[in-house]
């Protein structure tokens, strides 16, 4: 096992490291500056505008940039943000409370709604409850959410009024009412992303149950005489699961990149903000190490999904 | 009433406990008539141009809860002299002040000064070589240290130095700054300079804090904690800040004005879209500003119905303009086109340079796409009202450029398109991805095809076209092609930097990496001559006529000014904002309130 993941870890560094030069050499090819704002202001010499990019090492060439880049980051230096002046690493603890909550009460939500709907889906496949919960899932997964993102302002805030749009990190106050206001802010970013990922959890509940239910022992079970309530929930959904748990392990990823466009509709300060914001002003540190650090969560969970695997089944070997 | 407490009211109208209404009312009660009395507030250096300030109602500071400000692009950092773009620079002036701001009029408003140097009052040298600043007695800084010339000279030798990298040091690079005694400085120009108002005023010339600042001054500028937490003179003090998401403040009890701050909080959130900033404001009411609406004015209408707020409109330098290229953007010379040492076919005839401005139906381009937010105009200078030429005028009339073409030798083939020597009058017409702008391109192709002209359209994102990447040929400076439209903005109040965009030395070209303000490569002897002549003419009507001179010139050719563009802001129904166009949209804060 130790050895496993040992290789595991080992195969992973040139993985990274091909990532992160792709990733670099990508950017550095894309057009745009980060000080091109400057040019539209009159005001500022093009000498200061050539210092700035002479100061900033964007004349270098590119692979010098990238080792210059690398050696930083290997010393733990995430690099400086030429928008904001500010370590990047700042930036990114900053935006990372609120892309966790945000996103991870999505998964939450879309994880009781997933597994009760599929789990009943599968107890009477084909019935008329199966069907609906079909049908939903698939208009859940075909709306974007920018789609219903906009749909639920429009309603919500715009038409009704009861819920506000924009969306704060942290609001001055405290007490109930703070808890409160905290809580009307995020219902409507979370039920978009939260509707949008149960939608296609509940497909994979609904399968793996079905696979599960038609296995011996839960014929036993039921030739037991147990209830049909205790069969699901303790024989079907226990091992029905199993890929479920892998699935959503391979998800975490996601989570901590935050729903970009969602937050970008809500004005939602998190890391899919921020890199957002970063891209547009081409930012190069801050892209590439919200990027970089995507790639390490994905490869990341990659290998904790496969020791899930061999952990909830001890019928997989790794080896 | 005697002599005395007549200048102490005067002194009151002056910085703001008294309206000048009100000075008026007084004089009219004690019998002089009310021209009189306006004549005596401008004879002592109060301008005779409405008062911005005078319209603030509230009679104390405090108490009016919390402003909520929604701007669509986020604040990164604040620190005015390194601010990238306009949200920076607003976030910036919630807590730093400059010692004088620019109203609506493109007049000064003293704000950390005492008061507006003058020729009258003496602090303006006859030679317009030096001019003497004074502070206001008694302004503290937020941590409580008083504001001192030491302040403004270490601003300017902070800004200065190139090893800081501020975007300011243009405005102090080429100027001295000495201390006279603890509240003036006299302010040196190497040679007489009738703009002496560049250092220390409006956007560029927020004040900084020695005694902060001091230690992070050159190449450890980035290091400066009060980078994200600034510590200033103005109406709210720094609470929070997140980059790239939010700015807090708080009121500041001891601000120099009186009755001043009125709100008790402020916060400025950044991200998002501009639609649904406009929708927060104007349906919803969940913010009581949103800053540059630039959406079309229709969706503004319609959003306006919702009653919870209006559309504001100042006017400051902005202008969408189309150049007609002077170069050949088809001919590589040397590893660039639109090369200076080329000539245009067709536009190097200013004959077809004005045939294509007759081409140019400016009054459907306002009407049909700008509504409420722009003006049709013939000029590239459009205000302050004293350098706005009244010899210029735009017509539609392609009947007349078809007569131009004509006489220039470009006469229609069989296919409709114009010809001369063999080449065909086909051009391309670039501009950036923006909505209006492409139907702007449609319009203009549509009446150019009418006289025998033909487009092709090209457009550019945004991100692309204002690019200072010298690597890119797509960027609006390269120019590789044969016209192209965009906007600008002139950030002060006097057209001499703006004019620069058409002075022959300043040629956008590859010996500079294209980042010469003359993208257009547009020459012309009389307008370097008249433009030379202005800067250094200090009378100033003198001057106002010879860079008029200047704007007529470069729109008889290959200028063609097209939309004078406002600044558009959402205010909360409310809210009451006064905002000048050539300034900051937050330059005027500490007069904003709400009507209870």
């Amino acid at each position: 096992m130790g050895a496993y993941i040992l290789r595991r870890l080992l195969i992973a560094i040139p993985s990274l490291l091909g990532i992160s030069l792709i990733l670099f050499v990508v950017l550095a090819l894309a057009p745009g500056d980060p000080f091109g704002e400057l040019a539209a202001n009159p005001n500022v010499p093009p000498e200061v505008r050539a210092a700035l990019r002479v100061k900033f090492g964007l004349d270098d060439p590119i692979f010098t940039r990238y080792l210059s880049w690398l050696t930083a980051m290997l010393h733990g230096d995430w690099g400086f943000s030429f928008a904001s002046r500010v370590n990047v690493d700042t930036l990114i603890l900053q935006r990372l409370p609120t892309t966790l909550f945000v996103v991870g009460s999505s998964q939450v939500l879309a994880l009781l709604i997933a597994i009760p709907v599929g789990l009943y889906a599968a107890r009477r496949p084909y019935s008329l409850a199966d069907q609906v919960a079909n049908t939903l899932a698939f208009v859940g997964f075909s709306l974007p959410t920018f789609f219903t993102g906009l749909l639920f302002i429009l309603l919500f805030s715009i038409k009704l009024g009861w819920l506000p749009f924009v969306y704060q990190a942290d609001l001055p106050g405290s007490g109930l009412p703070w808890l409160w206001a905290n809580i009307r802010q995020a219902i409507m970013p979370v039920a978009v992303l939260g509707f949008f990922q149960a939608a296609s959890y509940t497909r994979y509940v609904r399968a793996s149950a079905l696979d599960v239910a038609r296995l011996d022992y839960v014929t036993t079970a039921r030739a037991k005489g147990l209830s049909e309530g205790t069969v699901t929930r303790r024989h079907i959904a226990r091992n029905a699961l199993i890929p479920v748990v892998t699935l959503v392990a391979l998800q975490i990823p996601a989570v901590f990149g935050g729903a970009i466009v969602t937050e970008q509709i809500f004005r939602i300060p998190g890391i899919g903000s921020l890199l957002i914001d970063a891209m547009l002003s081409n930012d190069t540190p801050v892209v590439m190490a919200v990027t970089f650090v995507f790639a390490g969560l994905v490869i990341l969970f990659n290998l904790v999904a496969d020791l899930l695997y061999g952990w909830l089944d001890p019928r997989i070997a790794l080896r | 009433m005697d002599e005395r407490d007549l200048h102490g009211l005067i002194g009151r109208v002056k910085d703001g406990r008294l309206s000048r209404r009100a000075f008026v009312q007084r004089m009219v009660a004690l019998g002089l008539t009310a021209p009189m009395a306006g004549l005596m507030l401008a004879g002592n250096g109060v301008a005779l141009a409405a008062d911005i300030r005078a319209g603030y109602k509230p009679t104390k500071a405090g108490g009016g809860g919390a402003l909520k400000l929604l701007w669509w692009q986020a604040p990164t950092l604040i620190n005015p002299h390194f601010a990238v773009g306009t949200k920076d620079q607003d976030a910036s002036r919630i807590f730093y002040e400059p010692l004088a701001a620019w109203d609506p009029d493109g007049n000064l408003t003293p704000v950390l000064a005492a008061s507006i140097p003058s020729r009258e009052n003496g602090a303006l040298a006859a030679d317009g070589r030096s001019v003497v600043w004074t502070l206001k007695p008694g302004v503290t800084w937020h941590d409580g240290k008083p504001l001192t010339a030491d302040d403004l000279v270490f601003t300017w030798e902070y800004a200065r130095d190139p090893a800081t990298a501020a975007v300011t040091t243009g405005s102090y690079k080429d100027c001295k700054v000495e201390k006279i005694d603890d509240l003036s400085v006299r302010v040196l120009f190497d040679k007489p300079t009738p703009f002496w108002c560049d250092a220390f005023v409006g956007v560029v010339g927020m004040v900084l804090p020695k005694h902060l600042f001091g230690p992070y001054s050159g190449a450890k500028s980035r290091d400066a904690p009060q980078n994200l937490a600034p510590v200033g003179t103005g109406p709210y003090r720094f609470v929070e800040f997140r980059p790239g998401d939010i700015v807090r403040g708080e009121r500041n009890p001891n601000y120099h004005l009186p009755n001043r701050p009125y709100f008790d909080t402020i916060e400025m959130k950044g991200g998002g879209d501009a639609v649904s900033a406009a929708r927060a404001v104007l349906q919803t009411g969940e913010y009581d500003y949103a800053w540059n609406m630039l959406i079309e004015d229709e969706v503004l209408k319609r959003l306006e119905t919702g009653g919870k707020g209006r559309v504001d409109v100042v006017y400051g330098g902005k202008l969408e303009f189309l150049l007609l290229n002077a170069t050949d953007p088809n001919v590589e010379v040397d590893g660039e086109r639109s090369s200076i040492t080329t000539k245009h076919p067709a536009f190097s005839d200013p004959k077809v340079c004005r045939a294509m401005n007759l081409l140019v139906d400016r009054k459907s381009i306002q009407t049909y796409i700008y509504g409420r937010t722009g003006k049709a105009t013939a000029n590239t200078v459009n205000g302050p009202e004293r350098f706005v030429s009244k010899n210029t005028a735009f017509a539609f009339d392609p009947a007349k450029a078809n007569a131009l073409l004509d006489e220039a030798g470009w006469a229609k083939g069989s296919d409709g398109i114009r010809a001369k020597d063999g080449k065909k009058l086909k051009l391309v017409f670039q501009t950036s991805i923006n909505a209006p702008r492409q139907k702007t391109q449609a319009i203009i192709k549509q009446a150019a095809a009418k006289a025998g002209i033909e487009t092709e359209l090209k457009s550019v994102t945004g991100s692309v076209f204002f690019s200072s990447d010298p690597a890119n040929p797509d960027t609006c400076t390269h120019f590789y092609a044969d016209m192209e439209m965009y906007a600008y903005g002139a950030t002060q109040a006097d057209p001499a930097i703006w004019l620069l965009m058409y002075a022959s030395w300043e040629v956008a070209q590859k010996a500079n990496k294209w980042q010469g303000r003359n993208v257009v490569r547009w020459r012309s002897d009389a307008y370097d001559e008249a433009y030379n002549a202005a800067q250094s003419e200090l009378e100033p009507v003198k001057r106002a006529a010879l860079l008029i001179k200047c704007n007529d010139l470069a729109v008889s050719e290959n200028v063609l000014p097209l939309i004078h563009r406002a600044e558009v802001s959402a205010v909360g129904a409310s809210l009451t904002a006064p905002r000048s166009g050539w300034d900051n949209d937050l330059a005027f804060l500490p007069d904003w309130y709400r009507d209870a």
